[in-house]
């Protein structure tokens, strides 16, 4: 066995305002502005210099990756788990040298080849089969390599009849599959890949699935990211933790997952947003907290589900928005969505509060008893304006069980399938 | 616990990069199918979705040549050292072309793939240089309007074209990719330099000889005039093809030294920017 991956010791820090946003670049103006400062800034930072080193926190930077060193063996499978803005991408970004680390050293052995975004390099204008060259390319094939694959990628995309038709004429489904397949018949030592099963119908996600399984079986080093916790537990042994841009836990996938899920996110079934934690590019939207209700006002991580329960979002408005509405995703864990909803839904409350003033709010929803079935449940928050902006979102914020006990049904001690587990209202007649 | 090991020619090492970067052209030469796909793919896109496609290769130089035949030729009359002013200024046209569309094309290159630079690992350089060499199709195009030209007017040029020629061709690509490089990196951080480019090539052309002959300054401005590199490639191409001018000399030097700093200044700004590239584009 040798190792594949060395990470020691690896930061990397951002500045405020420059990091994940697109878009954002300096003008000269900025940098006439930063000019004319410069003596002041260098004055304090002078000042500061003996007291602590050049590397430490500073208001204006973040570390989206604070010391993680971890060793990955050839031909294993590792998970990376952690809520969204944990490190997960950066950590990707810098293994795949998109971004150079700040601190610390990598070392990797083979080509690293990446499905952070399927597609990249895809041109509308050219055919699926000169895409197909020109995307295996850019992924690192050689010209040769493609030639050899291209009936497979072909078959595997499920796009013969228009290979030969632009991309931009195919529909959002084919364009996906045919990158995707470009995509896994890379055949790197390494591959890093971050969340592409998100996207495509059940059908294509259960075949990439399949694909991702049979690289790690060939031996091959697979970094895997999701937010799917069945993908990565199905897809890995071994899983890692991240928090805040640190590695806080390394363990078989099972542990990692279940101490990912109880850590933080689920307890006491609340999930408060600390201000330096959410994101600048919020603004002027400010989660507060997300919070799980009995029908006595009380806060509980563990539902019955034979009484109502109350979804409530609190949060601060530092500039009127119009158009906004505030919900919540509620999904399995397995990352089926069951409910989404929104609280300017209904036509009424969105005529009063589409238009809301800056001030402090709480949105507040209660769920019926008798609807979920025995399990472990996952609630997530959205703060859009549809059509114009997401402000926050935050897919896994909260985490609850429910508890079935006399809830329908529970008289015969089965599991039963499904999310749901309504109380019908059954009519049996004598017909004969 | 297992070991590395060291030396292996596929090892990677990350680590943060302090101090001047190396060039690392042997990188960029394990890409260098990426530079003839992306070649390719500019050449595939370029002319989608047009009437004339092509065509516009040889309009472009065309057009501005009989623009500048009216004012230059006809109504300000400029010596042309007994050239016809026709093929005197699309002669000159050429490379100035070549020049422009580089400098156009590449300066947006790292913006206009803005995804590629911030999903995957690639020597960032392919990204201006396929912009630059892309241009050397719509230069073969327009050239094959010269070779019409030189036919009419019955212009022979001397044996040693076969050299001169490729020589200031090369040339011309050194300063586009030199200029380019500067542009591409600094338009990352800057977009001002997509406001700017289009005085700063009107400007340029002012001050290289496309319209006038390099014969109108005077002796003792000749050598502060070679500065410019394009005055350089200009001459050169009037004497590979027309025979006009003295050929080779001092001010030719000059503009092949300053050619030089320009593409390795542009190429180590262009190496030691590209750390931030993903961060700040």
């Amino acid at each position: 066995m040798t190792t594949a991956i060395r990470v020691e010791n690896l930061g990397k820090r951002y500045k405020i305002g420059t990091a994940p946003t697109k878009f954002q670049y300096k003008m000269l103006r900025d940098v006439i502005v930063d000019t004319a400062t410069a003596p002041v800034r260098w004055a304090r930072a002078l000042a500061l210099a003996n007291k602590q080193p050049l590397l430490d926190d500073q208001p204006n930077y973040i570390w989206a990756l604070k010391d993680v060193s971890f060793d990955l063996e050839e031909g294993k499978v590792l998970g990376i788990v952690g809520r969204n803005g944990a490190g997960k991408s950066t950590l990707l970004k810098v293994l795949s040298r998109v971004t150079e680390p700040t601190v610390g050293t990598v070392t990797v052995r083979g080509r690293v080849g990446s499905l952070l975004e399927v597609g990249t390099g895809f041109h509308p204008e050219l055919t699926g089969r000169e895409n197909i060259y020109m995307n295996g390319a850019i992924l690192g094939m050689k010209r040769a390599e493609i030639d050899s694959k291209f009936d497979e990628i072909v078959a595997f995309s499920e796009v013969e009849q228009f290979i030969d038709t632009p991309v931009k004429r195919y529909s959002s489904g084919m364009y996906l599959r045919l990158a995707f397949a470009v995509a896994a018949h890379l055949e790197p030592e390494i591959l890093v890949v971050d969340e592409v099963l998100a996207v495509g119908d059940a059908e294509f996600q259960k075949k990439c699935i399949g694909k991702m399984g049979d690289v790690a079986q060939q031996g091959r080093t697979v970094l895997f990211v999701s937010h799917n916790m069945s993908a990565i537990l199905r897809l890995t042994e071994e899983a890692i933790v991240l928090d805040k841009g640190q590695l806080i836990m390394r363990g078989p996938t099972q542990q990692a997952v279940d101490f990912y899920l109880s850590s933080g996110q689920a307890q006491a079934g609340e999930r408060i947003w600390d201000s330096d934690e959410a994101p600048v590019n919020a603004a002027p939207f400010r989660p507060i907290a997300m919070r799980l209700k009995d029908n006595k006002g009380k806060v509980i991580d563990t539902v019955r589900s034979i009484e109502p329960v109350t979804v409530e979002m609190e949060y601060r408005l530092e500039a009127p928005l119009t158009g906004l509405r505030v919900g919540f995703y509620l999904s399995t864990m397995r990352g089926e969505y069951i409910i989404t909803s929104f609280d300017t839904d209904d036509v009424t409350k969105y005529e009063k509060f589409g238009a809301r003033d800056s001030g402090h709010y709480i949105s507040r929803c209660t769920l019926p008893a008798d609807l979920f079935n025995e399990g472990r449940y996952s609630l997530g928050v959205n703060a859009s304006s549809f059509g114009v902006r997401r402000y926050f979102q935050d897919e896994q914020a909260l985490a609850f069980n429910v508890d079935i006990s006399g809830a329908p049904g529970t008289q015969w001690a089965e599991p039963r399938q499904g999310p749901i587990r309504p109380r019908l209202d059954w009519s049996i007649e004598k017909v004969e | 616990m297992t070991e590395l090991v060291k030396h292996d020619p596929t090892t990677i090492y990350i680590k943060p990069t302090t101090g001047l970067a190396a060039l690392n052209l042997r990188d960029l030469w394990v890409y260098r199918e990426l530079v003839v796909f992306m070649i390719w793919r500019t050449l595939k896109v370029r002319y989608k979705q047009t009437m004339l496609g092509a065509a516009w290769a040889v309009i472009q130089p065309l057009m501005t040549m009989i623009v500048f035949n009216f004012i230059f030729g006809n109504v300000a009359k400029v010596p042309t050292d007994n050239i016809p002013y026709p093929i005197f200024s699309y002669t000159a046209l050429l490379p100035w072309g070549l020049f422009t569309n580089a400098l156009n094309q590449a300066s947006r290159s790292l913006t206009a793939n803005q995804n590629m630079v911030t999903k995957i690992y690639f020597p960032r350089l392919v990204l201006p240089i396929s912009s630059v060499l892309a241009g050397l199709v719509d230069f073969a195009i327009a050239f094959v309007i010269l070779i019409g030209l030189m036919f009419y007017y019955q212009v022979t040029p001397a044996w040693n074209v076969l050299w001169t020629l490729p020589f200031f061709l090369l040339l011309s690509i050194i300063v586009a990719l030199g200029v380019s490089l500067w542009l591409s990196a600094i338009n990352v951080q800057y977009r001002d330099v997509n406001y700017a480019l289009p005085f700063l090539t009107q400007f340029w052309l002012f001050i290289t000889p496309v319209a006038y002959s390099a014969s109108v300054i005077s002796d003792k401005w000749q050598l502060v005039y070679s500065l410019n590199p394009m005055a350089g490639v200009v001459n050169g191409f009037r004497w590979a093809l027309l025979g006009s001018g003295s050929g080779p000399d001092l001010a030719l030097w000059i503009s092949v030294i300053i050619s030089l700093v320009i593409l390795v200044s542009g190429l180590i700004y262009f190496r030691n920017m590209e750390r931030t590239f993903a961060d700040m584009i």
